[in-house]
């Protein structure tokens, strides 16, 4: 039932990534506060639903934006595929895999955005958008990494507690 | 006797209102300043020294209550700062709506829906922006967006209670524009920085930096005669189709907060009428 929790908390999420966070730009590029929470989530040792939450992020975002259908799902679950790939490979320091997974998980989700949008004919320039978005929005998500992990953290610990042997 | 005090009566009445007289002309004010200076110097000094001893005196027994009068001011001032920042704001708006009103009333042919920004799409690679109207307001998808300034977008999709608003500056855009005073006709599209450029108009055109751009109202998707914005620049070379042009567009989109919705247009579904490759008519 730990997945249910997505919804308010990722719909919270996305209400502030469209009223604030969205306005705040470095260069053209702006943080992504979805991609950094299911990245948090999927990286944490004991959480086991870091699948569904991408589904239900990916969905709501897809409602939400005018991406083409199905491309902010896509870009999600390859991410957090990408994260938890990171998990395995550096799992005594879950903090450099959010850290390299909120750098090629913004990767990720900019290049699908950009396929799914000039698949329907958006001419979108690749190399203008990889310098003046792309890069930018890394940046800030990066900037954001390190807290979104620590409260999503916490949340973890609270949904999935440790079990303790006696 | 009697005459001698009538005299001496008579004589200090002529010298009082001769002195009168000559203070009224003005004569006696030099001799007034020398005269009066020491009684004035006295006199502050003696009235700093009384409130000095006043206010030492009184001083203690006032401590409490100007203490409390002190914090009941200093909170009187931060409720008047914060009715000053909502009057400020509310001033803000009201030249916002007043400035929508008379752009609804310069184009009365239109019927107006106003609507506040509440947001802008989470991607960003698109300028689209969120309206708080929609269907339950009869928002329709198509309808044409605009400030008091000029166009700002259309709907691009509408749910109950919001609709999202492509901007004129989205990349995915493509508007038929007029070119004034010329009156060339070309195609206008956004870009992923929120720059509009020309990229079709006719190598015989004439355009030059400051004319204006208007939507012309072909494809039946905005009405004609919408401000768009300003040339500020213009590419020509021969060895091109076309002049492009970019176009400083009138809206600030980055301080969009209410806009105007045009209910009573619909935009025109020419979809049928576009020919498909390889299927014949």
């Amino acid at each position: 039932m730990a997945y249910l929790l997505a919804v308010p908390i990722l719909g919270l999420l996305i209400i502030f990534q469209s009223a604030l966070f969205s306005r705040v730009h470095l260069l053209y590029g702006t943080a992504d506060l979805v991609l950094l929470a299911l990245l948090a989530w999927a990286v944490q040792e004991r959480v086991k639903s870091a699948w569904q939450w991408t589904v239900i992020g990916g969905v709501l975002v897809s409602v939400v934006s005018a991406l083409p259908l199905g491309a902010a799902l896509l870009g999600y679950l390859l991410a957090t595929g990408v994260a938890l790939a990171f998990r395995r490979w550096v799992w005594q320091v879950p903090s450099l895999a959010m850290v390299a997974g909120t750098f090629f998980g913004t990767v990720i989700t900019h290049a699908v955005s950009l396929a799914a949008l000039r698949s329907v004919g958006t001419p979108i320039p690749l190399v203008e958008a990889l310098n003046i978005v792309t890069l930018p929005s890394a940046l800030l998500n990066l900037l954001l990494a390190i807290p979104v992990y620590a409260l999503l953290g916490d949340l973890a610990n609270w949904v999935y507690p440790e079990e303790i042997e006696i | 006797m009697n005459s001698s005090r009538s005299f001496q009566t008579v004589t200090l009445a002529l010298l009082v209102i001769g002195i009168l007289l000559l203070a009224l002309g003005g004569y006696l004010t030099p001799v007034s300043r020398v005269a009066l200076a020491p009684f004035i110097s006295i006199q502050t000094w003696l009235s700093t020294r009384f409130y000095a001893v006043q206010n030492f005196v009184t001083a203690p027994r006032d401590v409490t209550r100007l203490t409390q009068r002190n914090a009941e001011l200093e909170a009187e001032i931060s409720r008047l700062q914060a009715q000053i920042i909502e009057l400020q704001q509310q001033n803000s708006e009201l030249q916002v709506l007043s400035a929508l009103l008379d752009f609804a009333r310069a184009h009365p042919e239109n019927v107006y829906l106003s609507a506040a920004v509440i947001g802008r799409d989470t991607s960003p690679f698109l300028q689209y922006v969120f309206i708080n109207r929609g269907s339950d307001d009869g928002l329709r998808r198509g309808m044409p967006v605009v400030s008091q300034q000029g166009l700002v977008g259309r709907i691009a999709a509408v749910t109950a209670g919001a609709a999202r608003v492509q901007l004129i500056s989205d990349p995915g855009n493509s508007i038929n524009i007029r070119i004034q005073p010329s009156g060339s006709e070309a195609a206008m599209s956004g870009s992923i920085t929120g720059e509009v450029s020309i990229n079709s108009i006719p190598q015989e055109a004439i355009v030059e930096i400051g004319d204006l751009v208007l939507t012309s109202g072909l494809g039946g998707n905005y009405p004609p005669n919408i401000l768009i914005g300003q040339v500020t620049g213009v590419r020509q070379r021969p060895v091109e189709l076309f002049q492009t042009a970019s176009v400083q567009p009138v809206v600030d989109f980055s301080k969009l907060e209410i806009v105007l919705v045009i209910t009573n247009f619909r935009a025109a579904d020419i979809t049928p009428l576009i020919p498909i490759p390889g299927n014949p008519q």
